[in-house]
């Protein structure tokens, strides 16, 4: 497939990055890069295998986040251990959200996983164990240097979006796009369709929650500051930008939208002005995306 | 106790005010206007910029003066109602809703972070303050101008709820939230009538902007976000495009947030609000006063 070469291409461009730049500014955000593209392509999985528009994602992220930096810090436990127990709390996670609402329309469902969101980050402020306003600090990092951590990043998210195209065109991926194009026909041919939006559901929150243990390994602290609307709306931009459904296109849309800020410091008043500008200029003239699975496909 | 009442009708009518619009938009076109919060946003901007621009207002004339600035800002905000509409909302009539409701984040977005451009991240101090002096009503302590407040809100509602069910404006919103297609066959101009609805939703949402400013006393820039969730969750309780249900919905959840910050703490106090919306939704999605919809596209 060509896609395979595109991954691959993009992988090489990954790998070989840290040889023209390894100045510790510059591996910090190519790192936070390559952990977006991450979050991009688990929140891809949900809105752009699946139709279902979730304006909560980034608590996910903040679960797998605490999660780990909970259990490294109490239990000193090393940061890989927590990763099973990261990946249990997220699929409850995305239970507890989604079993209740998927069976609401996309609009309601949206304001839901917004409420979510905001519940999970005003729970982390309040409660004792996340550290309240101040967060988790002390959070041992998965490896002390930051280029060998860049490389684990990138090993870990290449598999990440591997996986992520793979379940795209295996059966269940089938499925996903069927309900995202018409709920009613993929119900009326025997799709179980609840069961297959709570599994996109399932699959979006778990690529969140590793996101987030490896985002709580690159910063070694965490405050629910990280966890806010905004960076739902910023991994949603990634989606829609690159072309809600095509992996290629959403990886290249991550990369915009967490370079863009670091480009454009000047402008840092207007910045995410231009951000809210710009989805509306794509969704009026480009809706598909700047790479889109297909030319001219329908969504939802 | 009966401070806590108060305080919670208080509160639920500005959430009412703003869920109104929201409901209204919804009932007519079924768009979540995502960007709604930050038109009462825009609004406690505007008021506050009338207000500076007149240098600060003599204490006798407070009363009389915010009335005034409601008035031009109730028209400021329903005619950025209307170009929301006409820029980012109107062009995707017959998209996918999907894409509908991207546009409305954006628009959030543009709103938010352009008022934030304009007037800077710090909260800025509102020139009126709602002081006075309390008189005892019941056992609880209110002010002259909060009386008024509400007054003004309980009247704004009781003239939308006469238009909506008197006028031929309100028969041409409700023609067009049965059946937008039909109604243009029939002669209503839908386009002019939906433009109409963004405006008076969006004024209602200005009135409570400037209100909110001035009974709070502190306006920033992202204030609209969390009121356009609570006006949605007023809008859910009581049932979504029903009008009557979004008052009843708006009220009861400033009654329930008053109780709730009173036996959980105020920091506990939207998740409490975000917790009884997806309750709500989980047990009762059409709200109250909703009737049961069967939605097929």
């Amino acid at each position: 497939m060509g896609n395979n070469r595109v991954g691959l291409a993009g992988l090489l461009i990954a790998l070989a990055a840290p040889f023209v730049n390894a100045s510790p500014y510059a591996l910090a955000v190519m790192t936070s890069t390559v952990i977006f593209v991450m979050l991009a392509a688990g929140l891809n999985i949900v809105v752009g295998y699946c139709g279902l528009l979730d304006l909560g994602y980034v608590a996910f992220f903040a679960v797998g986040a605490y999660t780990s930096g909970v259990l490294a810090t109490r239990l000193e436990l090393p940061l890989v251990a927590t990763v099973p127990v990261v990946l249990v709390v997220t699929v409850i996670a995305g239970i507890v959200i989604g079993a209740p609402t998927l069976r609401l329309r996309s609009d309601y469902l949206a304001i839901v996983t917004l409420g979510f969101g905001e519940i999970i980050r005003i729970s982390a402020n309040n409660l004792d164990i996340t550290g309240g306003p101040s967060g988790i600090y002390g959070i041992p990092p998965l490896t002390t240097s930051p280029v060998v951590f860049y490389y684990l990043t990138v090993a870990v998210v290449a598999l990440a979006v591997l996986g992520a195209a793979r379940l795209g065109r295996s059966r269940l991926g089938r499925a996903w796009r069927f309900v995202r194009e018409d709920e009613d026909a993929a119900e009326a041919m025997g799709v179980h369709t609840y069961r297959i939006k709570l599994a996109a559901y399932i699959a979006g929150a778990v690529w969140g929650g590793l996101a987030g243990v490896l985002f709580a390994s690159q910063l070694s602290a965490i405050s629910p500051n990280s966890f806010t609307f905004l960076q739902s709306a910023l991994v949603l931009m990634a989606v829609v930008l690159g072309g809600m459904g095509s992996v290629p296109g959403v990886v290249v849309g991550a990369i915009v939208i967490s370079l863009l800020p670091e480009i454009l410091r000047d402008l840092a008043d207007y910045r995410f002005f231009l951000f809210g500008v710009l989805l509306i200029v794509f969704m009026l003239a480009r809706p598909q995306g700047l790479w889109p699975a297909r030319s001219k496909e329908p969504l939802t | 106790m009966t401070q806590l009442v108060w305080n919670g009708l208080f509160v639920g009518s500005f959430y009412t005010l703003v869920a109104l619009g929201y409901s209204m938009v919804y009932g007519i076109i079924k768009l979540l206007n995502f960007a709604h919060g930050d038109l009462y946003m825009l609004s406690a901007f505007t008021g506050f910029a009338i207000l500076g621009a007149f240098g600060g207002v003599p204490a006798s004339m407070g009363l009389l003066a915010l009335l005034a600035v409601l008035l031009v800002t109730m028209v400021a905000s329903g005619l950025a109602g209307v170009a929301l509409e006409r820029i980012a909302y109107r062009p995707l009539r017959r998209a996918p809703r999907l894409s509908l409701l991207i546009t409305a984040v954006g628009a959030s977005f543009a709103v938010e972070y352009g008022m934030r451009a304009v007037a800077g991240a710090d909260p800025q101090v509102y020139p009126v303050r709602l002081g006075g002096t309390a008189i005892e009503v019941f056992g609880a302590r209110l002010t002259l101008q909060q009386l008024v407040l509400v007054g003004a809100a309980v009247a704004l509602m009781a003239g939308l709820n006469l238009l909506v069910t008197r006028t031929r404006e309100g028969r041409a919103m409700r023609a067009i939230a049965l059946d937008p297609r039909t109604s243009s066959l029939m002669g209503i101009d839908v386009d002019a009538v939906i433009s109409r609805t963004f405006f008076l939703g969006s004024a209602l949402a200005g009135a409570a902007g400037v209100m909110a400013g001035a009974y709070y006393g502190k306006i920033d820039f992202l204030m609209g976000f969390l009121i356009g969730l609570k006006a949605f969750t007023a809008a859910v309780i009581g049932g979504i495009g029903n009008i009557p249900g979004t008052m009843l919905g708006g009220l009861l959840l400033g009654l329930l947030e008053s109780f709730g910050t009173f036996w959980l703490g105020g920091e506990w106090r939207d998740v409490f609000t975000f917790g009884v919306l997806i309750l709500f939704l989980t047990v009762r999605p059409t709200g109250l006063l909703g009737e049961r919809v069967t939605e097929r596209v």
